[in-house]
Protein backbone atom coordinates (compact mmCIF):
# COMPACT_ATOMS: atom_id res chain seq x y z
CA UNK A 1 0.00 0.00 0.00
CA UNK A 2 1.31 3.50 -0.15
CA UNK A 3 3.60 4.65 2.32
CA UNK A 4 1.64 7.52 3.85
CA UNK A 5 4.36 9.05 5.89
CA UNK A 6 6.68 9.97 3.37
CA UNK A 7 6.78 13.57 2.70
CA UNK A 8 5.14 14.70 -0.27
CA UNK A 9 3.74 17.83 -2.30
CA UNK A 10 -0.10 18.22 -1.93
CA UNK A 11 -1.57 18.32 -5.84
CA UNK A 12 -1.67 22.29 -5.56
CA UNK A 13 1.91 22.04 -4.35
CA UNK A 14 2.54 20.00 -7.71
CA UNK A 15 0.86 21.96 -9.89
CA UNK A 16 2.76 25.26 -8.62
CA UNK A 17 6.16 23.58 -9.00
CA UNK A 18 5.52 22.43 -12.55
CA UNK A 19 3.88 26.33 -13.20
CA UNK A 20 7.64 27.53 -11.91
CA UNK A 21 9.17 25.99 -14.74
CA UNK A 22 7.09 27.65 -17.80
CA UNK A 23 8.98 30.58 -18.38
CA UNK A 24 7.57 33.65 -19.12
CA UNK A 25 6.45 34.08 -23.24
CA UNK A 26 5.55 30.13 -23.25
CA UNK A 27 2.84 28.50 -25.32
CA UNK A 28 1.46 25.49 -23.04
CA UNK A 29 -1.07 22.73 -23.61
CA UNK A 30 -2.23 21.50 -20.50
CA UNK A 31 -3.72 17.60 -20.56
CA UNK A 32 -7.47 16.65 -18.68
CA UNK A 33 -6.78 16.30 -15.09
CA UNK A 34 -4.03 17.09 -12.62
CA UNK A 35 -2.17 19.49 -15.48
CA UNK A 36 -5.14 21.91 -15.44
CA UNK A 37 -4.48 22.60 -11.66
CA UNK A 38 -1.35 24.32 -13.07
CA UNK A 39 -3.29 27.09 -14.96
CA UNK A 40 -3.94 28.48 -11.05
CA UNK A 41 -0.36 28.85 -10.08
CA UNK A 42 1.09 30.42 -12.85
CA UNK A 43 3.37 33.39 -11.15
CA UNK A 44 2.19 36.83 -10.97
CA UNK A 45 3.45 38.87 -13.90
CA UNK A 46 4.74 35.79 -16.14
CA UNK A 47 2.77 35.60 -19.51
CA UNK A 48 1.59 32.39 -20.48
CA UNK A 49 -0.34 31.55 -23.95
CA UNK A 50 -2.99 28.32 -23.28
CA UNK A 51 -3.50 25.90 -25.90
CA UNK A 52 -6.72 23.91 -26.16
CA UNK A 53 -6.72 20.84 -28.79
CA UNK A 54 -9.99 21.87 -29.49
CA UNK A 55 -9.28 25.08 -31.50
CA UNK A 56 -8.57 27.57 -28.94
CA UNK A 57 -5.36 29.84 -28.39
CA UNK A 58 -5.36 32.61 -26.05
CA UNK A 59 -7.65 30.20 -23.22
CA UNK A 60 -8.96 32.05 -20.24
CA UNK A 61 -10.32 30.50 -16.61
CA UNK A 62 -13.68 28.87 -16.26
CA UNK A 63 -16.62 31.37 -16.76
CA UNK A 64 -18.29 32.06 -13.83
CA UNK A 65 -21.87 31.06 -12.62
CA UNK A 66 -24.27 31.76 -14.98
CA UNK A 67 -22.06 32.72 -17.53
CA UNK A 68 -21.27 29.26 -19.58
CA UNK A 69 -21.49 29.08 -22.77
CA UNK A 70 -20.83 25.51 -24.53
CA UNK A 71 -20.39 26.49 -27.70
CA UNK A 72 -16.78 27.99 -26.13
CA UNK A 73 -15.30 24.62 -24.19
CA UNK A 74 -12.08 23.05 -23.62
CA UNK A 75 -10.27 19.85 -24.20
CA UNK A 76 -12.01 18.09 -20.97
CA UNK A 77 -15.44 19.50 -22.76
CA UNK A 78 -16.15 22.22 -19.85
CA UNK A 79 -17.41 25.82 -20.14
CA UNK A 80 -13.69 28.02 -20.59
CA UNK A 81 -13.38 31.94 -21.92
CA UNK A 82 -10.97 33.32 -24.02
CA UNK A 83 -8.33 35.86 -23.33
CA UNK A 84 -8.10 39.15 -25.71
CA UNK A 85 -5.49 38.27 -28.21
CA UNK A 86 -6.75 34.81 -28.61
CA UNK A 87 -8.34 33.35 -30.90
CA UNK A 88 -10.60 29.95 -32.55
CA UNK A 89 -9.06 27.41 -35.06
CA UNK A 90 -9.94 24.19 -36.95
CA UNK A 91 -8.71 21.14 -35.57
CA UNK A 92 -6.54 20.18 -38.81
CA UNK A 93 -4.67 23.41 -37.14
CA UNK A 94 -5.29 22.70 -34.16
CA UNK A 95 -2.55 19.57 -34.49
CA UNK A 96 -0.32 21.12 -36.76
CA UNK A 97 0.35 23.42 -34.09
CA UNK A 98 1.51 20.72 -31.83
CA UNK A 99 2.89 17.91 -34.85
CA UNK A 100 4.23 20.99 -35.88
CA UNK A 101 6.40 22.07 -32.78
CA UNK A 102 4.76 25.58 -32.11
CA UNK A 103 4.02 24.65 -28.43
CA UNK A 104 7.06 24.87 -26.41
CA UNK A 105 5.43 23.01 -23.24
CA UNK A 106 2.70 20.15 -23.39
CA UNK A 107 2.31 19.16 -19.76
CA UNK A 108 0.53 15.19 -19.17
CA UNK A 109 -1.00 12.62 -16.92
CA UNK A 110 0.12 9.38 -17.02
CA UNK A 111 -0.21 5.79 -16.11
CA UNK A 112 3.68 4.69 -16.06
CA UNK A 113 6.65 6.81 -17.55
CA UNK A 114 9.66 4.58 -18.49
CA UNK A 115 13.63 6.00 -17.37
CA UNK A 116 14.06 6.57 -21.19
CA UNK A 117 10.84 8.79 -21.79
CA UNK A 118 8.73 6.58 -22.67
CA UNK A 119 5.07 7.57 -22.50
CA UNK A 120 1.76 4.98 -21.25
CA UNK A 121 -1.39 7.34 -20.50
CA UNK A 122 -4.05 6.44 -22.92
CA UNK A 123 -5.38 2.71 -21.65
CA UNK A 124 -4.64 0.33 -19.26
CA UNK A 125 -5.17 -2.30 -21.90
CA UNK A 126 -7.81 -4.41 -19.25
CA UNK A 127 -9.96 -7.03 -20.68
CA UNK A 128 -13.43 -4.65 -21.64
CA UNK A 129 -11.79 -1.83 -21.38
CA UNK A 130 -13.01 0.60 -23.65
CA UNK A 131 -10.27 2.43 -25.48
CA UNK A 132 -10.26 6.24 -25.82
CA UNK A 133 -7.09 8.35 -27.34
CA UNK A 134 -7.69 11.40 -27.94
CA UNK A 135 -5.54 13.66 -28.78
CA UNK A 136 -3.06 12.21 -26.35
CA UNK A 137 -0.24 10.57 -28.96
CA UNK A 138 0.01 13.98 -31.06
CA UNK A 139 0.39 16.04 -28.11
CA UNK A 140 2.86 13.32 -26.46
CA UNK A 141 5.27 13.72 -29.35
CA UNK A 142 4.88 17.09 -30.68
CA UNK A 143 5.53 19.82 -28.10
CA UNK A 144 9.28 20.65 -27.72
CA UNK A 145 8.95 19.55 -24.68
CA UNK A 146 6.66 17.00 -22.87
CA UNK A 147 6.14 16.90 -19.05
CA UNK A 148 4.17 14.27 -17.21
CA UNK A 149 2.54 15.40 -13.49
CA UNK A 150 1.52 12.81 -11.72
CA UNK A 151 1.21 11.06 -8.47
CA UNK A 152 4.18 8.89 -7.92
CA UNK A 153 3.02 5.93 -7.00
CA UNK A 154 -0.64 3.58 -7.99
CA UNK A 155 -3.19 3.56 -5.53
CA UNK A 156 -1.69 -0.44 -4.83
CA UNK A 157 1.35 2.18 -4.00
CA UNK A 158 3.44 0.61 -6.95
CA UNK A 159 6.19 2.97 -8.95
CA UNK A 160 4.40 4.59 -11.98
CA UNK A 161 8.38 4.85 -13.01
CA UNK A 162 9.46 1.63 -14.49
CA UNK A 163 12.34 0.22 -16.43
CA UNK A 164 9.98 -0.29 -19.26
CA UNK A 165 5.95 0.80 -19.62
CA UNK A 166 3.69 -2.80 -19.18
CA UNK A 167 0.91 -0.33 -20.07
CA UNK A 168 0.06 0.47 -24.02
CA UNK A 169 2.13 3.12 -24.74
CA UNK A 170 1.30 6.72 -26.32
CA UNK A 171 4.73 7.52 -27.43
CA UNK A 172 8.56 6.08 -27.36
CA UNK A 173 10.73 8.93 -26.05
CA UNK A 174 8.79 11.79 -25.88
CA UNK A 175 8.90 12.83 -22.10
CA UNK A 176 11.51 14.57 -20.82
CA UNK A 177 10.73 15.58 -17.40
CA UNK A 178 8.16 14.10 -14.54
CA UNK A 179 6.27 15.97 -11.38
CA UNK A 180 5.25 13.63 -9.13
CA UNK A 181 4.10 14.58 -5.57
CA UNK A 182 7.40 13.09 -4.43
CA UNK A 183 9.93 14.38 -6.52
CA UNK A 184 10.96 16.27 -10.09
CA UNK A 185 12.75 13.94 -12.20
CA UNK A 186 14.58 14.25 -15.40
CA UNK A 187 14.00 10.99 -17.66
CA UNK A 188 15.47 10.46 -21.45
CA UNK A 189 18.89 8.88 -22.94
CA UNK A 190 20.63 9.10 -19.82
CA UNK A 191 18.00 7.72 -17.36
CA UNK A 192 16.36 9.07 -14.53
CA UNK A 193 17.62 11.88 -12.81
CA UNK A 194 16.62 14.02 -9.70
CA UNK A 195 16.02 17.94 -10.22
CA UNK A 196 14.11 18.24 -7.02
CA UNK A 197 12.82 16.57 -4.03
CA UNK A 198 9.74 17.31 -1.99
CA UNK A 199 10.54 19.63 1.55
CA UNK A 200 12.02 16.74 4.02
CA UNK A 201 12.16 13.63 1.84
CA UNK A 202 15.38 11.66 1.75
CA UNK A 203 17.43 10.31 -1.29
CA UNK A 204 17.34 7.15 -0.28
CA UNK A 205 13.41 7.26 0.61
CA UNK A 206 12.58 8.40 -3.11
CA UNK A 207 14.96 5.52 -4.42
CA UNK A 208 13.18 3.05 -2.70
CA UNK A 209 9.89 3.92 -3.68
CA UNK A 210 10.77 4.01 -7.42
CA UNK A 211 11.62 1.06 -9.81
CA UNK A 212 14.38 2.85 -11.56
CA UNK A 213 17.82 3.13 -10.66
CA UNK A 214 17.37 7.62 -9.58
CA UNK A 215 20.46 9.53 -10.36
CA UNK A 216 21.43 12.96 -8.65
CA UNK B 1 -28.56 31.42 -60.25
CA UNK B 2 -26.97 29.11 -57.04
CA UNK B 3 -29.01 29.01 -54.32
CA UNK B 4 -27.94 26.68 -51.57
CA UNK B 5 -30.53 27.48 -48.64
CA UNK B 6 -32.85 23.89 -48.10
CA UNK B 7 -35.18 25.09 -45.67
CA UNK B 8 -35.53 21.93 -43.85
CA UNK B 9 -32.97 20.10 -42.00
CA UNK B 10 -35.41 16.68 -43.29
CA UNK B 11 -35.24 17.87 -46.86
CA UNK B 12 -31.54 18.32 -46.65
CA UNK B 13 -31.33 14.87 -45.59
CA UNK B 14 -33.52 13.14 -47.77
CA UNK B 15 -31.54 11.15 -50.25
CA UNK B 16 -28.64 10.01 -47.26
CA UNK B 17 -28.43 6.48 -48.93
CA UNK B 18 -27.68 3.58 -46.27
CA UNK B 19 -24.21 2.61 -46.27
CA UNK B 20 -22.89 5.90 -46.39
CA UNK B 21 -20.02 7.22 -44.67
CA UNK B 22 -21.50 10.50 -42.82
CA UNK B 23 -18.83 12.56 -41.12
CA UNK B 24 -20.45 14.48 -38.10
CA UNK B 25 -18.60 17.70 -37.16
CA UNK B 26 -18.93 18.68 -33.17
CA UNK B 27 -15.82 17.76 -30.14
CA UNK B 28 -18.69 16.59 -27.42
CA UNK B 29 -21.77 18.91 -27.79
CA UNK B 30 -20.19 21.60 -29.27
CA UNK B 31 -20.13 22.23 -32.84
CA UNK B 32 -22.76 18.61 -33.25
CA UNK B 33 -25.25 19.23 -35.59
CA UNK B 34 -28.00 18.14 -33.40
CA UNK B 35 -31.17 18.77 -35.92
CA UNK B 36 -29.35 17.20 -39.11
CA UNK B 37 -28.80 14.36 -37.19
CA UNK B 38 -32.65 13.73 -35.32
CA UNK B 39 -33.64 14.59 -39.15
CA UNK B 40 -31.36 11.72 -40.23
CA UNK B 41 -32.40 9.85 -37.68
CA UNK B 42 -36.43 10.04 -38.97
CA UNK B 43 -34.75 9.47 -42.63
CA UNK B 44 -34.17 6.42 -41.51
CA UNK B 45 -30.97 5.44 -43.66
CA UNK B 46 -28.73 2.61 -42.00
CA UNK B 47 -25.93 0.51 -41.92
CA UNK B 48 -23.89 4.15 -41.64
CA UNK B 49 -19.89 4.83 -41.12
CA UNK B 50 -19.73 7.36 -38.68
CA UNK B 51 -16.88 9.90 -38.23
CA UNK B 52 -16.60 12.05 -35.37
CA UNK B 53 -14.53 13.07 -32.74
CA UNK B 54 -16.63 10.91 -29.83
CA UNK B 55 -19.07 8.16 -29.82
CA UNK B 56 -22.03 10.45 -28.37
CA UNK B 57 -23.25 12.01 -25.19
CA UNK B 58 -26.49 11.21 -23.39
CA UNK B 59 -29.33 10.32 -25.31
CA UNK B 60 -29.97 12.89 -28.12
CA UNK B 61 -28.07 13.58 -30.88
CA UNK B 62 -25.32 11.35 -32.24
CA UNK B 63 -26.10 9.07 -28.95
CA UNK B 64 -29.40 8.48 -30.31
CA UNK B 65 -28.07 7.75 -34.00
CA UNK B 66 -26.16 4.58 -32.59
CA UNK B 67 -28.69 3.94 -29.87
CA UNK B 68 -31.21 3.16 -32.82
CA UNK B 69 -28.95 1.25 -34.39
CA UNK B 70 -28.13 2.97 -37.52
CA UNK B 71 -24.28 2.93 -37.27
CA UNK B 72 -22.13 -0.07 -38.45
CA UNK B 73 -18.66 1.32 -37.97
CA UNK B 74 -17.49 4.67 -35.94
CA UNK B 75 -14.21 6.30 -36.79
CA UNK B 76 -13.26 8.56 -33.97
CA UNK B 77 -10.53 9.31 -31.45
CA UNK B 78 -12.32 9.29 -28.04
CA UNK B 79 -15.55 7.16 -27.59
CA UNK B 80 -15.56 6.68 -23.61
CA UNK B 81 -17.09 9.39 -21.89
CA UNK B 82 -19.14 9.60 -18.46
CA UNK B 83 -22.06 9.49 -20.97
CA UNK B 84 -21.45 7.66 -23.94
CA UNK B 85 -23.87 4.72 -22.28
CA UNK B 86 -25.46 3.85 -25.73
CA UNK B 87 -21.96 3.23 -27.19
CA UNK B 88 -20.37 1.76 -24.64
CA UNK B 89 -23.42 -0.61 -24.89
CA UNK B 90 -22.98 -1.85 -28.27
CA UNK B 91 -19.55 -2.00 -28.29
CA UNK B 92 -19.39 -4.53 -25.47
CA UNK B 93 -22.35 -5.95 -27.63
CA UNK B 94 -20.26 -6.30 -30.32
CA UNK B 95 -23.06 -4.92 -32.64
CA UNK B 96 -20.52 -1.52 -33.74
CA UNK B 97 -17.19 -1.74 -35.04
CA UNK B 98 -15.12 1.00 -33.73
CA UNK B 99 -11.69 2.39 -36.00
CA UNK B 100 -9.96 4.42 -33.08
CA UNK B 101 -8.00 6.99 -34.27
CA UNK B 102 -5.36 9.83 -32.24
CA UNK B 103 -7.45 12.55 -33.10
CA UNK B 104 -4.51 15.05 -35.14
CA UNK B 105 -4.60 11.56 -37.39
CA UNK B 106 -7.94 11.94 -37.55
CA UNK B 107 -7.68 15.35 -38.19
CA UNK B 108 -5.18 15.89 -41.04
CA UNK B 109 -6.64 12.12 -42.88
CA UNK B 110 -9.99 14.40 -42.95
CA UNK B 111 -7.88 17.64 -44.15
CA UNK B 112 -5.68 15.20 -46.90
CA UNK B 113 -9.61 14.00 -48.39
CA UNK B 114 -10.81 17.61 -48.58
CA UNK B 115 -7.02 18.59 -50.20
CA UNK B 116 -6.60 15.64 -52.73
CA UNK B 117 -3.78 14.28 -51.03
CA UNK B 118 -4.33 10.07 -50.71
CA UNK B 119 -2.23 9.55 -47.72
CA UNK B 120 1.03 11.12 -45.55
CA UNK B 121 3.50 10.03 -43.10
CA UNK B 122 2.85 11.03 -39.49
CA UNK B 123 5.25 10.58 -36.22
CA UNK B 124 2.00 10.71 -34.36
CA UNK B 125 1.22 6.81 -32.69
CA UNK B 126 4.30 5.72 -34.29
CA UNK B 127 5.36 2.39 -31.85
CA UNK B 128 2.02 2.37 -30.49
CA UNK B 129 -0.50 -0.23 -30.81
CA UNK B 130 -2.62 2.21 -33.28
CA UNK B 131 0.09 2.16 -35.95
CA UNK B 132 0.19 -1.99 -35.82
CA UNK B 133 0.40 -3.33 -39.28
CA UNK B 134 0.70 0.41 -40.63
CA UNK B 135 3.55 1.08 -42.67
CA UNK B 136 6.32 2.97 -41.36
CA UNK B 137 9.13 5.16 -42.62
CA UNK B 138 12.86 6.95 -41.32
CA UNK B 139 12.08 10.66 -42.52
CA UNK B 140 14.25 13.53 -41.56
CA UNK B 141 15.68 11.32 -38.52
CA UNK B 142 12.35 10.25 -37.23
CA UNK B 143 10.20 7.49 -37.66
CA UNK B 144 6.39 8.00 -38.94
CA UNK B 145 3.39 5.90 -39.96
CA UNK B 146 1.55 5.68 -43.51
CA UNK B 147 -2.07 7.16 -42.73
CA UNK B 148 -4.59 7.49 -44.99
CA UNK B 149 -7.18 9.92 -45.92
CA UNK B 150 -10.29 9.53 -44.77
CA UNK B 151 -13.37 10.36 -47.19
CA UNK B 152 -17.05 10.74 -46.70
CA UNK B 153 -20.72 11.04 -48.88
CA UNK B 154 -22.19 13.02 -46.60
CA UNK B 155 -21.22 15.48 -43.73
CA UNK B 156 -23.54 17.00 -41.50
CA UNK B 157 -22.10 20.21 -39.81
CA UNK B 158 -22.77 23.17 -37.46
CA UNK B 159 -21.94 26.71 -38.85
CA UNK B 160 -23.41 30.08 -37.41
CA UNK B 161 -23.91 32.52 -40.23
CA UNK B 162 -24.30 31.24 -44.21
CA UNK B 163 -25.07 32.62 -47.47
CA UNK B 164 -26.63 30.91 -50.79
CA UNK B 165 -23.31 30.64 -52.12
CA UNK B 166 -22.50 28.19 -48.90
CA UNK B 167 -20.44 30.73 -47.78
CA UNK B 168 -19.59 30.05 -43.85
CA UNK B 169 -18.16 31.11 -40.44
CA UNK B 170 -18.80 29.56 -37.03
CA UNK B 171 -18.85 30.58 -33.79
CA UNK B 172 -16.22 30.30 -31.00
CA UNK B 173 -15.00 26.06 -30.57
CA UNK B 174 -18.06 24.81 -32.79
CA UNK B 175 -15.58 25.25 -35.51
CA UNK B 176 -13.25 22.36 -34.92
CA UNK B 177 -13.83 19.72 -37.55
CA UNK B 178 -16.50 21.58 -39.59
CA UNK B 179 -14.05 23.31 -41.88
CA UNK B 180 -12.01 20.60 -43.07
CA UNK B 181 -15.32 17.67 -42.76
CA UNK B 182 -16.30 20.27 -45.23
CA UNK B 183 -14.02 19.88 -47.46
CA UNK B 184 -14.26 16.02 -47.16
CA UNK B 185 -17.33 14.80 -48.39
CA UNK B 186 -19.10 14.92 -51.87
CA UNK B 187 -22.17 16.67 -50.21
CA UNK B 188 -21.86 18.96 -47.08
CA UNK B 189 -24.64 19.89 -45.45
CA UNK B 190 -24.09 23.21 -43.16
CA UNK B 191 -26.91 24.45 -40.53
CA UNK B 192 -26.83 28.47 -39.66
CA UNK B 193 -28.44 30.39 -36.91
CA UNK B 194 -28.72 33.03 -39.55
CA UNK B 195 -28.96 33.18 -43.58
CA UNK B 196 -27.53 36.50 -45.04
CA UNK B 197 -27.33 38.23 -48.44
CA UNK B 198 -24.48 37.78 -50.78
CA UNK B 199 -21.91 39.90 -49.48
CA UNK B 200 -23.14 40.48 -46.04
CA UNK B 201 -19.90 37.91 -44.13
CA UNK B 202 -17.15 39.68 -44.47
CA UNK B 203 -14.43 38.12 -47.19
CA UNK B 204 -11.95 38.55 -44.98
CA UNK B 205 -13.45 36.06 -42.03
CA UNK B 206 -14.99 33.43 -44.41
CA UNK B 207 -13.36 30.30 -42.75
CA UNK B 208 -15.50 27.64 -45.14
CA UNK B 209 -15.90 28.77 -49.06
CA UNK B 210 -18.90 27.95 -50.33
CA UNK B 211 -17.56 25.52 -52.94
CA UNK B 212 -16.82 23.32 -49.95
CA UNK B 213 -20.69 23.53 -48.96
CA UNK B 214 -23.73 22.37 -51.01
CA UNK B 215 -26.49 22.61 -48.64
CA UNK B 216 -27.29 25.44 -45.82
CA UNK B 217 -29.96 24.65 -43.73
CA UNK B 218 -31.46 27.96 -41.18
CA UNK B 219 -32.25 26.18 -38.14
CA UNK B 220 -33.22 28.33 -34.59
CA UNK B 221 -30.56 28.72 -32.04
CA UNK B 222 -31.26 26.80 -28.91
CA UNK B 223 -28.17 26.45 -26.19
CA UNK B 224 -25.87 23.95 -26.72
CA UNK B 225 -26.04 21.69 -23.99
CA UNK B 226 -23.40 20.95 -22.28
CA UNK B 227 -21.68 16.91 -21.71
CA UNK B 228 -19.02 14.77 -21.65
CA UNK B 229 -18.20 15.30 -18.32
CA UNK B 230 -18.29 14.74 -14.84
CA UNK B 231 -19.86 17.67 -13.37
CA UNK B 232 -18.23 19.07 -10.25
Amino acid sequence: MTDTTLPRWTRDQMAARVAQDIADGSVVNLGIGLPTLIANHLPEGREVILQSENGIIGMGPAPAAGEEDFDLTNAGKQPVTLLPGGSYFHHADSFAMMRGGHLDICVLGAFQVSAHGDLANWHTGAEGAIPAVGGAMDLAIGAKRTFVMMEHLTKAGESKLVESCTYPLTGLACVSRVYTDLAVIDVGPRGAVVVDMAEGLGFDQLQAVTAIPLAR
Amino acid sequence: MIDKIVESAAAAVADVRDGATVMIGGFGTAGLPDELIAALLDQGARDLVVVNNNAGNGDTGLAALLGAGRVRKIICSFPRQVDSWHFDRLYREGKIELELVPQGNLAERIRAAGAGIGAFFTPTGYGTILAEGKETREIGGRMQVLEYAIHADVALIKAERGDRWGNLTYRKTVRNFGPIMAMAATCTIATVHEVVELGALDPEAVVTQGLFVQRVVPIVRTATRGAGFKAA
